[in-house]
């Protein structure tokens, strides 16, 4: 046991961190510290990312078969950390404006986070099941962190209701797998699959699961809450649920259909067509009506989930190599338009209507150029990034022979075009009186050029990261 | 000894009565509570059958972790509505219509 504990150290070190800083937050009233608690947290989570870089790594299960540390789960694990690190930096100066700025906030994300390793590291459906919680529990409480607010209030409200039916499907799944499998170890039942004849409850069981997870991926049947969660919880929150509980769901999605239900693809390669087609079509025309940017993003994220489902649906080692290279340049774009959206403000208030960026580009080109580069990429217009990820997952599809699913694909992307190319000409063309007065503080401007310029150079070799996410796919396939 | 269907029949009714209980009840928000609390009872029912007719404890553990986790979820469910209810002197679900989504 102790051997086994090594591999653990990134985690230890993160939890143990989180517990006494609660501790020591809840003594020590000197606003210095108070102040910086977002700053620390950040910093603590960037060393959590060396000390998992410096992990060893083993292709078998680790202590007694319930977690595993590999190169797939390094890679997210990484990502995950770097990506919070710079949202909890980011949305400093957003607390702090609004008075916001407790040390719940930080202690809350990295618990959400230390949920998320567990997550993506778990081989038993014991500890997914306790990941998933510990990361939606510390959700549905910050996303109702404005607890003076209605709308933030609201959405935390919503957010709990569909999150504990969904945490409810998800365990009425595994308690089927468990009994048709007789196990709840992921190597276990991927090998008992084979060989169990009880296959009506194994595959009722395997839908619930994987409703329950694209609940939390928010997948089209199951996205209802999207839309509102992001419009009312505050804005640093919204940035924190967009991009990295995505990337956490879809590890773990990618490790259940690959390693558990690995046998049966054939049983589950339809239900990934409809959940990635409808969300693409949602997607792109729920954001039509709307004119608020955090509703907007919403629908985008459905829209962008669907795309990246395009290619687990395709069930080939080149498919799953293409979904997490579109979960990695999605979490970067929306980290630029994020940037830039914490700061939209008119007269010291946060706004969210996008008619209030007109002519946002007269006084600040380079910025507007940015985001807008940004949007682009996110439209899919060609040579940038958006566009490189989208024809990974639709080759992917095509050599699978779902020829359907691309056609919708390219169809709905041009539709949903429209609605991020209306934001660029707003902030160009359009005429109005009322208008942001945004300053944009010099970090977020830095993140924002950073996504900007990740984007341009990631059309030539996709920032390095195509060995890297075929070694994560091999290490899951194999 | 009771076959195990007569078992799973009393957990899939619970499951769907819960379930049913959420979508159905268009009044208060504790009811929603305690429909999630009744999907969890049916969960915990089938985890002990299977793991009393598998000869196998691992099915009893995951029990108790549910019921730890269910504690955690209702407490923090309810604190929410404390909330909601202070903003709004409602914990009518037709009442939380601030966001039209």
């Amino acid at each position: 046991m102790s051997e086994n504990l090594k591999y653990l150290t990134p985690e230890l070190f993160l939890v143990i961190f989180n517990l006494s800083f609660l501790c020591v937050m809840l003594f020590v009233k000197s606003p210095m510290v108070m102040s910086n608690g977002n700053k620390i947290s950040a910093l603590v989570l960037i060393i959590t990312a060396v000390l998992v870089y410096f992990n060893p790594v083993k292709a078998d299960p680790i202590i007694k078969g319930f977690y595993t540390s590999n190169e797939f789960t390094a890679f997210f694990k990484m990502l995950i950390l770097f990506l919070s690190s710079v949202i909890l930096y980011l949305s400093d100066s957003y607390l702090k404006k609004n008075d916001l700025l407790k040390y719940e906030f930080p202690i809350l994300i990295n618990f959400s986070v230390f949920g998320m390793l567990v997550v993506i590291s778990s081989n038993d459906l014991m500890a997914l099941y306790l990941g998933i919680e510990i990361q939606s529990l510390s959700l549905y409480i910050i996303a109702a962190y404005r607890r003076d607010n209605l709308k933030s209030t609201e959405a935390g409200l919503k957010y709990f209701i569909l999150g504990a039916l969904s945490s409810g499907l998800l365990l009425y799944g595994i308690s089927l797998v468990y009994g048709t499998t007789g196990s709840t170890q992921f190597h276990t039942i991927y090998s008992a699959i084979m060989y169990t004849d009880r296959t009506l409850g194994l595959q009722v069981g395997m839908v619930f699961l994987l409703s329950a997870i694209a609940f939390k991926f928010a997948a089209f049947p199951f996205h209802m809450w999207t839309p509102d969660v992001y419009d009312g919880s505050p804005t640093p929150v919204t940035a924190f649920m967009a991009i990295v509980p995505k990337l956490a769901i879809g590890a773990i999605l990618a490790k259940v259909l690959f390693d558990v239900f690995g046998g049966i693809s054939d049983k589950w390669q339809m239900v990934l067509v409809f959940l990635s087609g409808g969300s693409m079509i949602i997607g792109s025309f729920g954001a039509i009506a709307q004119s608020n940017i955090k509703r907007i993003l919403g629908y985008s994220s459905i829209g962008h989930v669907g795309f990246a489902l395009m290619g687990l649906a395709a069930v080939s080692p080149e498919g799953l190599s293409g979904f997490i290279i579109y979960l990695f340049l999605y979490s970067i774009m929306m980290l630029g338009i994020f940037a830039f959206i914490l700061n939209m403000e008119k007269d010291g208030v946060l706004v969210t209507d996008i008619y209030l960026l007109a002519k946002y580009s007269e006084n600040n080109p380079a910025t507007s150029f940015a985001f807008s580069l940004i949007l682009f990429s996110l439209a899919g217009i060609p040579p940038l990034a958006g566009f490189i990820c989208k024809l990974y997952v639709m080759m992917a599809i095509i050599n699978s022979g779902l020829v359907y699913l691309a056609l919708v694909g390219a169809i709905v992307s041009v539709i949903g075009a429209f609605y991020y190319l209306r934001i660029v000409y707003i902030v160009y063309f359009s005429e109005s009186d009322d208008k942001i007065d945004a300053y944009i503080p010099a970090g977020h401007l830095f993140v924002l050029f950073l996504s900007s310029t990740a984007i341009v150079v990631g059309t030539y070799n996709l920032l390095g990261i195509e060995p890297l996410t075929r070694a994560a796919a091999e290490s899951l396939l194999y | 000894m009771i076959p195990i269907e007569h078992f799973l029949i009393v957990s899939a009714s619970l499951f769907v009565i819960g379930v049913f209980g959420i979508f159905l009840n268009r009044k208060n928000v504790i009811i929603i509570l305690m429909s999630i609390e009744l999907i969890l009872a049916s969960v915990n029912i089938n985890f002990v059958v299977f793991s009393s007719y598998l000869g196998d404890l691992v099915g009893q553990v995951f029990a108790m972790f549910i019921l730890t986790v269910a504690a955690a979820e209702a407490a923090i469910g309810l604190a929410i509505l404390v909330c909601f209810y202070r903003l709004r002197n409602s914990i009518f679900i037709e009442d939380a219509n601030t966001m039209k989504g």
